[in-house]
């Protein structure tokens, strides 16, 4: 299935995200565009730095983003995984690797990724989708603008209705 | 009261049609049961023991005469002619199809109503004191706060799936709470400073439920301009640190205890220190633009107001005196009083209102009282703005209404959730006790005589029916697929507030009118002077009460 942008469109999905593991010092990365979790990126990162175009990471629901070094930040992709789509903590963590730690690569939102929770994850500073493989494509597309204004500060629009309000 | 704007409006449409396409995903199989589940209950949709439950947020409590004629319609093409107010200042439909759903949200919406986060695991409607702006007991109209934290938690992005349900109260009376804010998630205390500055003292923590507490205060001021930033910065530590392995274990006031306040109250003042000067900073200018929807109607003076016969009729009408006495309220405006209309009648389960009635409450508040209505946390109904000179003419029209039981604040004038009889989550009926409680203590000589007694009863240990904090509390177990009661005695919920003790072993419902009819004996032998029920309880103990009740041959 392919990525979901933000924008609607969609792109390949070319990345491939390995699982969080026991030994990250020893776990085996994959040649090629490979999303590596939180805990093997630290163990491993030295040997990594050739390959830092293809190496990107993601964060568990109970992962501390402030953990995220600032060599991280300069990585093309960070993600974050959401184990079900009731775990509502990776809302947090995306708004804190954009606005707290200033991420400006891309975001990914992995894992129990649902048409009904898209727009809230872009409001949190997630931009780009990969779908659990059962949803329809066209419902995640119109629910990326499900709501024409939202009265909160956000990383997509950080000034809330509040400062915009027409007088 | 708040109206709404063209992007306010516009927002509330746009729920409607989301809700209509996830009803019809649903009901077409592309949308699970367990991922529809969470998407109804943020709009009020419950799935009930007999049929769906509808909940309809009222914020804090306000309803304006088409809001009230809307509900009364709605009532009446979808329900079986009746609603239910609850505890929590909405109002419940109990029959509604789910297929109808998105239907009655979109008529709903035509009248700025919605049934938004009122269930789920996410921030919910807030609560304030039911006599807010017109009692002169408060420092400041708590409305217009209460109103930018709706709007502050109406879809916000990053607290839709927090680990439990969460929420909000705020009260402005120095010396009285009527929203039982030390019982909330948050509870908000709206205080002056020394240099007269208006803010917040902030509690986290306190709730219901399996495991009752009071909240602890965090901060003992907060500027009034900081409210936001501080409430996403409490959400915030709580969305990430809160329990979800289990949910009876996952409400804030588990992480603050497992934290101890202070460690808790430093999380939230690290994570606030680096949003507190962002732009979700609230500004005077949106203080000042909510604050206009809440600025007094145009009040007559006090001398174009006939007190005088008002008074007269009050020592001549004993009944009418004694409704006045108990039900009806002061008023910061002289020559004006707010009336409580009590929808406790014998007979009635607590709170239910038919569709005429709901049609004469928009008739009686446009006639009487500005065309607006508060709900109470005790589910009862408010005219705030009545006209000291047409309380007799609002007495003799509420009356074959059934809105004057002279109650309030009496035994009788009870909390009660919709039990058994309704809710699947109950291990007990509620409504049958209620009622033979009401129909036990019908003597209105003999309940002025007990003075101000709170008597709640919950169904099951959610605590819908707020047991834990009433003076005397009821709540519904299940003894091997059988119904008992148990009591609690001294519970408070106001600024005195605590949780009950219970009195000993759980009793049969037939058992429960004489056991409470004991509780009163002891009261009314032990009582010294004017002390009240809880007076008295809490210099007495819980022993003489327990002795009593369990002496033999109960």
């Amino acid at each position: 299935m392919p990525l979901l942008l933000d924008s609607g469109q969609q792109t390949e999905d070319l990345w491939v995200v390995l699982p969080r593991s026991d030994t990250p010092a020893d776990q085996t990365i994959p040649d090629g565009k490979v999303l590596i979790h939180l805990a093997s990126w630290e163990a491993q990162r030295d040997e990594l730095k050739d390959r830092a175009s293809e190496i990107g990471v993601w964060l568990d629901s109970d992962d501390e983003p402030e953990r995220l070094a600032t060599e991280a930040l300069s990585l093309p992709v960070l993600a974050v995984n959401f184990p079900v789509f009731s775990d509502g903590r990776g809302y947090s963590i995306a708004r804190l690797i954009r606005e707290r730690l200033g991420y400006t690569g891309d975001l990914l939102a992995i894992g129990d990724v649902l048409v009904d929770q898209l727009f809230y994850m872009k409001r949190c500073g997630i931009n780009q989708f990969r779908l659990r493989s059962d949803q329809k494509t066209d419902a995640a597309v119109a629910a990326l603008s499900t709501f024409s204004d939202s009265y909160q500060s956000s990383v997509e629009q950080p000034l809330p209705l509040f400062r915009r309000r027409p007088a | 009261m708040y109206r709404y704007d063209e992007t306010d409006r516009q927002i509330i449409m746009d729920r409607v049609a989301q809700f209509r396409g996830q009803t019809d995903r649903f009901l077409s199989g592309d949308l699970p049961e367990a991922e529809f589940l969470p998407l109804r209950l943020q709009n009020g949709l419950y799935v009930q023991r007999f049929a769906p439950m509808l909940r309809i947020c009222i914020p804090y409590g306000m309803l304006s005469s088409p809001q009230l004629r809307r509900l009364a319609r709605i009532s009446r093409d979808y329900d079986k002619g009746y609603a239910h107010f609850t505890t929590r200042q909405n109002v419940q439909f109990n029959w509604p199809k789910l297929e109808d759903v998105p239907d009655i949200l979109a008529e709903l919406a035509e009248v700025e109503m919605h049934g938004v986060q009122t269930s789920g695991n996410c921030i919910r409607n807030t609560t304030t004191d039911q006599f807010a702006g017109v009692t002169d007991e408060e420092i400041v109209d708590p409305r217009p706060y209460c109103e930018i934290i709706r709007q502050w938690s109406t879809f916000h992005p990053e607290f839709a799936f927090l680990p439990r349900k969460f929420k909000i109260a705020v009260n402005a009376c120095p010396d009285s709470d009527r929203a039982a804010i030390q019982v909330h998630d948050i509870g908000l205390q709206m205080i002056r400073n020394d240099a007269g500055e208006l803010g917040f003292q902030v509690r986290v923590g306190g709730g219901l439920g399996r495991t009752p507490l009071i909240g602890s205060v965090i901060r003992e001021f907060l500027p009034e301009l900081d409210l936001l930033t501080y409430l996403d910065a409490i959400l915030r530590v709580y969305n990430r640190y809160g329990r979800r392995d289990n949910k009876y274990k996952a409400r804030i006031k588990i992480l603050v205890k497992a934290l101890g306040p202070e460690a808790f109250a430093e999380k939230v003042e690290a994570e606030w220190a680096h949003i507190k000067d962002s732009p979700a900073r609230l500004t005077e200018a949106e203080i000042d633009r909510i604050k206009v929807h809440f600025s007094s109607p145009a009040y007559l003076t006090v001398e174009q107001i006939d007190t005088a016969a008002f008074e007269k009729a009050r020592e001549e009408n004993t009944f009418f005196g004694n409704w006045v006495n108990r039900n009806v309220t002061e008023h910061r405006v002289p020559g004006y009083a707010a009336v409580t209309l009590t929808l406790k009648k014998l007979g009635v389960p607590p709170g239910d209102v038919t569709d005429k009635q709901l049609d004469a409450l928009a008739s009686l508040c446009e006639q009487y009282s500005f065309g607006e209505l508060r709900v109470t946390h005790e589910q009862n109904v408010v005219l705030a703005d009545v006209r000291k000179d047409q309380l007799f003419d609002l007495w003799t029209a509420i009356k074959p209404l059934g809105f004057a039981t002279p109650n309030l604040g009496t035994l009788t004038d009870m909390i009660c959730c919709p039990g058994g009889d309704y809710c699947s989550l109950a291990n007990a009926k509620s409504i049958p006790v209620a009622e033979a409680l009401q129909a036990r203590f019908d003597d209105l000589d003999y309940l002025y005589d007990l003075g101000p007694i709170d008597l709640n009863i919950s169904g099951c240990m959610n605590a819908c029916g707020h047991h834990h904090v009433g003076n005397i509390g009821v709540l519904g177990v299940d003894k091997k697929g059988e119904e008992w009661y148990q009591v609690s005695l001294g519970g408070a919920s106001g600024q005195d507030a605590d949780i009950g003790k219970i009195l000993g072993p759980s009793f049969a419902r037939e058992q429960m009118p004489e056991v409470i009819d004991r509780i009163l004996q002891t009261y009314v032998d032990q009582r010294q002077g004017d002390e009240t029920f809880l007076d008295t309880y809490r210099r007495i103990g819980i022993n003489p009460f327990k002795e009593r009740v369990y002496a033999s041959a109960s």
